[in-house]
């Protein structure tokens, strides 16, 4: 048996998604675990991965023009009284 | 830990099923709530599917529509809102095809040919290198820049911007998972995509953004 190739910090960077939905295969998970051990920058890479979908959890949805509120308020209570 | 094998189909919550009932009673303030929170990204993926926006605020109402009368058949094998936007996808595909839209819908949430890498090439080291592959400027540790700079208005900003100018199907995917922290689970089913497109999406886009946010806080750094 062959040790499997050492990953490399640009192959890394293409698993990061896969490593933090947790859906890379347990051998792959292992090599990319052993290469940040002794990788600072890839260690960091990942870090400022997991702060920039942090950050972009800061952000908020656009507001509903009160024109288009109206009229799906409208849309509610024509289907409501429909029901009745 | 999640067995990838076996996702968790997510089901209707105890809030969902309790929203369903107010709305069944005519609720208003419960339907309003609703739309506060999906209707401005309704209206983003109902305009991938037809041509002008005006026809995408009725895609919509349309949608909305359907969602009331379709009510009581509400079995809560999804979670309410992977039931909204499918009923969105579904009306905005009908109409899309008789609008006649040149672009295949199977398309649409295809990640576009050919490779994005997520760090430029230039930043590692070439081949032939005896650490080729190997970071030639190594990413920062950002633990070194102050929190309040990191979470600043500005940062998140950039963030937007970055968001903004993804292609559409990139944009929507990180804006469903990041933004308004649906399962990935949630969003295959809602917008009928598949596991592996919405990963390749989602990874594309997050790359991006990283990417934005590393520039612009290696300019702040070196600003001061």
């Amino acid at each position: 048996m062959t040790e499997p190739a050492a990953l490399t910090c640009k192959e890394l960077v293409e698993l990061a998604t896969d490593y933090l939905e947790d859906t890379l295969p347990g051998p792959d998970r292992a090599r990319l675990e052993a290469h940040l051990e002794v990788c600072e920058g890839c260690r960091n890479y990942l870090a400022q991965m997991r702060r920039t979908i942090s950050i972009t959890g800061m952000l908020t949805e656009d507001e509903i023009p009160p024109e288009g509120r109206d009229d799906l308020l409208r849309v509610f209570q024509a289907w409501r009284d429909s029901e009745t | 830990m999640s067995d990838p094998a076996a996702p968790v189909t997510p089901v209707a919550s105890e809030v969902d099923l309790r929203l369903v009932a107010a709305l069944r009673e005519g609720d208003e303030t419960a339907f309003m709530m609703l739309v506060d929170r999906y209707q401005p990204v309704m209206l983003r993926i109902a305009l991938m599917y037809v041509p002008t926006r005006a026809v995408a605020e009725e895609v919509v109402q349309e949608a909305w529509l359907g969602v009331l009368k379709g009510l009581g058949g509400f079995q809560g094998r999804s979670s309410l809102r992977t039931w909204i936007f499918r009923i969105l996808v579904n009306t905005a595909k009908t109409r899309g095809q008789r609008e006649r839209r040149s672009v295949p819908f199977s398309s649409l949430w295809s990640p576009e040919p050919g490779d994005e890498p997520a760090v430029e090439p230039e930043r590692f080291r070439p081949p032939g290198d005896a650490w080729a592959g190997g970071w030639l400027s190594p990413p920062a540790d950002w633990a070194d820049v102050p929190e309040d700079r990191l979470l600043s208005k500005e940062t998140v900003a950039r963030v937007h911007e970055a968001i903004e100018a993804l292609p559409p199907n990139q944009r929507e995917v990180i804006r469903l998972r990041d933004v308004l922290g649906w399962t990935s689970q949630e969003v295959v089913e809602a917008l009928g995509i598949t596991e592996t497109n919405q990963r390749v999406l989602l990874h594309r886009a997050r790359s991006k953004v990283r990417r934005a946010l590393e520039g612009y806080l290696s300019e702040e750094v070196s600003a001061t």
